[in-house]
């Protein structure tokens, strides 16, 4: 019983991480299922834009547009990843965790230390933990869910635009986007800038959450968002077809993640080996659908393996 | 018109692998011709359109188009004025959206893409005629994914997707080799189809001898990255495959040998 309490009570702050990070998973969603390309740049450009956010908002920037800079820092480190693998012919993968460790640097360089902490009674802040309970436009669970639903709106828009449509043929088939006259190139470096912008701004958003940006906090941030990607898939996935509902899905899937996690720590689970369980959970998810292929094509129907055949 | 003028490629040059895929290609194509090109395997037929096309760069020699040098242009900037179908269904189609939105963006080929809607009420209706006519149900199914279509179906969308801009050219890399022979048959019918409505210049590599005489107006056979046979006009409607093969062996020097191009012969 008394767990149970625990856990209502940790229920609106699991909810309001799990929205900011489902803004982040919606970048991982753009490059992961869109693109088809598997990005490492987020955990530093996650970083980036809590960075930027914190130091902008220490030196007395406008809130909203302190947001709208780690966007932009956020699409910079994506154009990084995507000229390294088009212009370079660097794998993608390869490309992103280069990005990333330069930003590690570079985060450094922005704040000047490994962090730097806003204190939500000094400063003006959009969102933080500790209104998590308060019944205000200023409760996370309220902004961040409206910056979320309209981030979701404005994506569906872009995706069904001339523009995105080529974006999404990039990722489905590069040789017939070619061939129909798309600069797959250009798409490619499109798609993995605005997958980080959104990852960044998620950023900013949880540094402002947690009082403080570090440059360690996008460390396994790639994992967060494929969990949340799988989860929102594996849940939603057969009742949701419209894309603006798989955008929410992925957000959900976020939110559950956290729900999850705060459960398992409730539990009395060691901390330390979280980041391990979320590893682990990724694994599987990622290997069933591989292993499904696999049984359907060792189990022909009527025949077992082994199964003499007299003819 | 189509103009090429000595074009060689190698691939792997310097290599163990080396291998000359042409060896200077020579190709005049006047409005209204329908080409079709048949050869052995290596004979470099599929390397020719891909040249044409810009999926690699060519080591000598100029490609025009109507005019137009595409020698140097990058593949995507020449899909302009191209329309292509692929051996492999799945190539030409983008099987994670849907039918329309397939047509959408080839309706948009060669056209800025800007952020006005991908696809409009006005082009949903088209689609839909047009599907009408291809008489494979899929006028009812506009909203499918294309890779829930058979591979029939995704020739027949893609050769539609091809032609929906009126290209200047249309490129058939062995488009019906995939397909069971009743699909393959109904295939080609729409491509003679579409391409006599629309007056394409078209280049078709078949292994089929017999439809390689029986369709269009002009015949090429390649070897070893050379043109070694051109018929056309009142020669190539009189042609036997006999005649073919005795043609092919008279300026090569050498058998036909292509296992799959004389088992469908028979």
């Amino acid at each position: 019983m008394e767990i149970l309490t625990q856990l209502l009570n940790a229920l609106p702050g699991s909810v309001s991480q799990g929205l900011i990070w489902g803004i982040m998973a919606i970048g991982v969603y753009i490059t992961y299922r869109l693109l088809d390309i598997p990005d490492l740049t987020v955990d530093g450009s996650f970083a980036t834009g809590g960075a930027v956010a914190v130091m902008l908002i220490l030196n007395g920037c406008n809130l909203w547009l302190a947001m709208f800079l780690s966007f932009i820092a956020g699409l910079l480190a994506g154009a990084v990843t995507g000229l390294l693998h088009t212009l370079m012919g660097i794998p993608p993968i390869l490309a992103g965790i280069l990005t990333q460790l330069s930003l590690y640097s570079i985060n450094l360089k922005i704040m000047g230390k490994a962090n730097q902490s806003v204190n939500v009674n000094q400063t003006d802040l959009l969102v933080s933990l500790r209104w998590v309970k308060e019944f205000a436009f200023h409760n996370p669970l309220v902004t961040v869910g409206i910056v979320l639903l309209i981030l979701i709106a404005f994506l569906y828009w872009f995706f069904g635009t001339e523009m995105g449509c080529a974006l999404r043929a990039t990722g489905s088939n590069l040789n017939m986007s070619r061939a129909q006259g798309i600069n797959t190139n250009f798409n490619k470096v499109l798609g993995i800038m605005l997958s980080n912008g959104l990852v960044a701004f998620s950023g900013a958003f949880l540094a402002q959450y947690q009082g403080f940006a570090d440059v360690k906090m996008g460390q396994g941030a790639i994992v967060i968002g494929l969990a949340a990607v799988i989860i929102g898939e594996a849940l939603f996935g057969k009742i949701f077809r419209n894309f603006a509902l798989r955008l929410l899905s992925v957000a959900l899937g976020s939110i559950i993640y956290y729900i999850v996690i705060q459960a398992v720590i409730t539990l009395g689970f060691d901390a330390n080996l979280l980041k391990l369980l979320s590893a682990t959970i990724v694994a599987i998810f990622l290997a069933v659908p591989y292993w499904k292929s696999k049984y359907n094509e060792n189990h022909i129907k009527g025949s077992k393996k082994g199964d003499r055949i007299n003819a | 018109m189509l103009d090429i003028k000595n074009v060689k490629k190698t691939f792997n040059p310097g290599t163990i692998n080396e291998k000359k895929a042409l060896n200077g290609i020579d190709l005049h194509l006047d409005e209204g011709e329908f080409v079709t090109v048949i050869g052995g395997n290596g004979a470099g037929k599929s390397t020719m359109l891909n040249m044409i096309a810009g999926v690699y760069p060519v080591d000598c020699g100029s490609i025009v188009i109507d005019g137009i040098d595409v020698t140097r242009l990058p593949e995507y900037k020449r899909a302009k004025y191209l329309g292509r179908v692929f051996q492999d269904p799945m190539t030409g189609t983008a099987a994670d959206m849907q039918i329309e939105e397939n047509l959408a963006l080839a309706a948009r080929r060669g056209k800025r893409r800007t952020l006005r809607s991908g696809i409009t009420k006005k082009e949903r209706a088209e689609y839909k005629e047009l599907l009408k006519v291809l008489d494979l149900g899929l006028e009812d199914r506009l909203t499918a994914k294309v890779g829930l279509l058979s591979g029939g179906q995704r020739q027949a969308l893609t050769l539609l997707m091809a032609t929906l801009n009126k290209p200047k050219l249309l490129l058939l890399d062995e488009h019906t080799a995939a397909l069971d022979p009743k699909t393959a048959k109904k295939v080609l019918d729409i491509t003679e189809e579409i391409v006599e409505k629309n007056n394409l210049k078209t280049i078709m590599i078949t292994h089929n001898m017999a439809d390689a005489i029986r369709v269009g107006n002009r015949l090429i056979m390649m070897h070893e990255g050379r043109i070694v046979v051109d018929v056309k006009g009142e020669e190539k409607k009189k042609l036997t495959i006999e005649e073919l093969l005795q043609m092919f062996e008279a300026s090569s020097g050498s058998q036909f040998t292509s296992d799959k191009v004389m088992l469908s012969a028979k």
